[in-house]
């Protein structure tokens, strides 16, 4: 008989029995338990971002989920890796995307994407064009801006006037969802580290089953999360 | 074209979703030797949809990992007959399936029965309201056969699928609990309701003390374990919270792969090929019967000439009246002259929704299932006066949730910022705190909103996509706004601190980002008259006989419902004709 990890077995419960107190051992599992620490972002090396798109992309995400208040933002998240492993990656180059042209980037945006752009080529083209509108208008590139600037910024390209070809104009939006995903995906994909934006808005992750708890009314589910490599938070 | 002609089968079955696999096990029991073609991938539970990776909601549901990838096979789209269609670049609006169980791996399990007055619509309307009341260009039509005709084989499909449900009509019998409008049923679901989750019973509840009458909302998510006729098992549904958009992990979301094929693969004279993707079925000189399907294998780069007696047409919808539209099968409908069939009649699905939010509930949303939940019929296409309230059409409420997937179903009420600091906050202010009343209404056929092919684009075979041209009409933006008015009500008096609406309005045009529905239907529309419908009421092709396509592609206006309950039922029905009628005498059966 085999212990499967994260799963109590009867083995586990006689042992558990003999150790220590009855029952304690089987609610063992469903705890959180230490989570490993990455190396610090500034040690991450980026697979499709380039330098100044990197430090663009960690400090729009600090913005568009910041630290301070409730909850963890971004930054503490890993969402910047999340971003730059998706378009490194099939996302990135719409590899399951209709890539045939001709196209009419600047068709009725209800018809849907329609640039000949990839999205990492949109992050491409678009971060250049965005710091050199922030530097006419706020003074300085996006990332060396105030936290306030920064927002005011994000406002103006949130609002499409800052200039972006239509071939571009999906950017910030992309922008937005890839920043939301790497906040809540599984942390298997680089971002939602330590499963934090789970813990923070009662999430539980991949537990799969609660077929007891169907019908209760107004009572919180107690455990924490699950990732799919199986570590709890 | 082809390089390469293999021995002939009696059958050939394109596509291997839920239609595919009823008719290959229906014919594979009269000893026919069979071949599917399925341009997809195989697909098993396991390990396709094993624990836990089956649990990657960026994977499945956000990048659609499940789902038709556009680069192998799109369509345009445009709005009206002026307008130049645009490529569907990337999934949103609807979520084609792709591989074995097509769509039946991914779909929520919601399975209904038309209603009694929806298989004969147009009749309906011109006995109890007069024509005139029909607007001007609505082209809705009779389905050519009758609930009570369809009735034993849409039993015999929720026998297979396994659902879970409370009958309202059994026998003409009224059943406490269950729905009182349905059309007469002969027994009651093979399994009893799902257990409801909070938000559901609320609903119930508020819906009863206005008058209404709640029922369980029928579920091919099973309630219990389960043993259906062809001896395949279901597992009671875990409430697992990844339903639609995913493949169950646990035998309890009925499917192809879970009702039907471990048994189908045993039969020695049924086979099937993946990654063969037919190009074409290839029609006989006289052009009265096609001779087999010319298809592309992926795995061998081969284009192949698969003669076969029967071609039975058994993708998504889109995709059987593609198809036909390639391969010269029937006339190709035009919208100005009103002539031709193919590609007539495409229609959608008309839903709305309203979230509510409440500070002191708590609802653990990640507890669900695809097709829980308590509905109502009250407001059901045969209890409304299209008269007095000025459209023609219906829809079902429910009060539900399938699960609490924080990247998509994370539900925030009016006002709260997009990002930023007010994001995170109410992100974990109200995650768990909201509940929904949705409605799911029918969708007229009209003059203008139909299927051909498109002069521009081009699919990875160098053939025309297919061009849809469709949006909302007056009519069912009436209707939805009427059921806005309805769920209001019942959600006003569950006093939520907030509330938000989400229905189609005045001047609303079909928008293909946001996800609405993948109940694509008609096209390829059944009836008993060939000037109005491509397939005649057995399913079977008007113009080449041994050509049988079975699909939503059939429905000449779209019900109430969600539509695998009658595409299962219809492809019994059509097995029935095949089986008993057409194999022993081959030829027109109308």
């Amino acid at each position: 008989m085999t212990d499967l990890p994260g799963r109590p077995s009867r083995r586990g419960f006689l042992k558990g029995s003999v150790a220590s107190a009855a029952l304690l051992p089987l609610a063992v599992p469903a705890q959180a338990e230490t989570l490993p620490d990455l190396p610090p972002l500034d040690q991450y090396k980026p697979q499709y971002l380039t330098a100044p798109e990197w430090a663009f992309v960690m400090a729009a995400c600090a913005r568009l989920i910041p630290s301070d208040g409730n909850g963890p933002g971004a930054i503490e998240c890993r969402v910047p890796v999340f971003i730059d492993r998706q378009l490194a990656g099939a996302f990135g180059k719409a590899e399951t995307w209709y890539m045939e042209g001709p196209f009419e980037p600047a068709a009725d945006p209800r018809l849907g994407y329609q640039s000949p752009l990839t999205p990492a080529e949109v992050y491409r083209k678009a971060i250049p064009l965005f710091d050199a509108w922030c530097a006419d208008h706020h003074g300085a590139g996006f990332a060396k801006l105030t936290a306030e600037k920064q927002d005011a910024a994000l406002t103006s390209l949130q609002k499409g006037e800052v200039g972006l070809a239509p071939e571009q104009r999906d950017f910030f939006s992309l922008l937005l969802q890839n920043t939301k995903e790497g906040y809540f995906a599984d942390p298997s994909h680089g971002g939602n580290y330590k499963m934090q934006a789970w813990v923070y808005i009662g999430f539980p992750g991949a537990r799969g089953a609660f077929p007891e708890w169907a019908g209760r009314e107004n009572v919180k589910y107690p455990l924490g999360p699950v990732a799919l490599d199986g570590k709890r938070a | 074209m082809a390089t390469r002609t293999d021995p002939k089968k009696d059958v050939v079955i394109i596509g291997l979703g839920w239609t595919g696999s009823i008719l290959g096990m229906e014919l594979a029991q009269d000893g026919l030797e069979i071949l599917a073609l399925e341009r997809g991938a195989d697909r098993n539970t396991v390990p396709d949809f094993q624990y836990p990776d089956a649990f990657d909601e960026l994977k499945y549901g956000i990048r659609y990992g499940l789902m038709q990838k556009p680069a192998q096979s799109t369509l345009t789209v445009r709005r009206n007959l002026t307008e130049t269609a645009l490529p569907y670049r990337h999934l949103g609006a609807f979520l084609p399936g792709d591989g074995v169980g097509g769509a039946g791996v991914h779909w929520n399990g919601q399975s209904w029965r038309p209603l009694e007055v929806e298989y004969r619509l147009k009749s309906y309307v011109e006995e109890a309201f007069g024509a005139n009341i029909m607007p001007e260009g609505m082209q809705i039509q009779d389905w050519g056969v009758t609930a009570a005709e369809m009735e034993p084989f849409m039993n015999k499909f929720e026998r297979v699928a396994g659902i879970s449900g409370k009958a309202g009509n059994i026998k003409g019998q009224i059943q406490e609990g269950g729905n009182p409008f349905e059309a007469e049923r002969s027994e009651d679901y093979p399994l009893p309701p799902l257990k409801n989750t909070w938000d559901s019973e609320l609903f119930a509840d508020a819906a009863s003390k206005l008058g209404y009458h709640p029922f369980p909302r029928p579920s091919a998510n099973a309630s219990r374990a389960y043993v259906n006729d062809y001896g395949m098992q279901l597992g009671p549904c875990n409430y697992c919270g990844f339903c639609e958009r995913f493949g169950c992990n646990n035998y309890s979301k009925s499917s192809p792969q879970v009702c039907i094929l471990d048994a189908l693969k045993r039969k020695p004279n049924f086979a099937y090929k993946t990654r063969c993707e037919v190009l074409k079925i290839e029609k006989a000189q006289d052009g009265k019967t096609a001779t087999g399907v010319t298809y592309f294998d992926e795995n061998s780069g081969d284009t192949v000439f698969q003669p076969a007696d029967v071609v039975l047409v058994c993708a998504f919808s889109l995709h059987n009246v593609h198809l036909l539209l390639l391969s010269g099968i029937g006339q190709p409908y035009d919208p100005v002259s009103g002539e031709g069939v193919v590609g007539r009649n495409y229609a959608y699905q008309m839903t709305g929704g309203t979230g509510l939010w409440f500070k002191d509930k708590v609802f653990n949303p990640f507890v669900g299932t695809g097709s829980g939940g308590m509905s109502i019929d009250d407001f059901s296409i045969g209890q409304i006066d299209f008269a007095k309230e000025g459209f023609i059409g219906g829809s079902y409420i429910t009060g539900s949730h399938t699960g609490g997937r924080p990247i998509q179903q994370l539900s925030m009420p009016p006002g709260t910022p997009s990002w930023g600091a007010g994001w995170k906050q109410a992100a974990g202010d109200w995650y768990g705190h909201n509940m929904s009343i949705g409605s799911h209404g029918s969708n007229m056929s009209y003059r203008d909103c139909y299927l051909d092919l498109d002069p521009t684009y081009k699919d990875r075979h160098g053939r025309p996509l297919m061009r849809m041209t469709f949006d909302w009409k007056p009519n069912d933006i009436r209707m939805t706004q009427f059921m806005k008015g309805k769920i209001e009500e019942i959600a006003r008096s569950l006093k939520p601190d907030k509330i938000s609406a989400g229905y189609k309005a005045d001047g609303s045009h079909f928008d293909v980002r946001p996800y609405q529905s993948t109940h694509n239907v008609g096209g390829a529309v059944m009836g008993t008259d060939p000037k109005t419908s491509a397939i005649n009421r057995y399913l079977q092709s008007w113009d080449c006989h041994n050509v049988w396509v079975m699909g939503a592609s059939a429905f000449p206006q779209n019900t109430q419902y969600n539509p695998t309950g009658p595409l299962g039922g219809l492809a019994y029905w059509a097995a029935e004709a095949l089986r008993k009628d057409y194999l022993k005498s081959p030829r027109p059966l109308m």
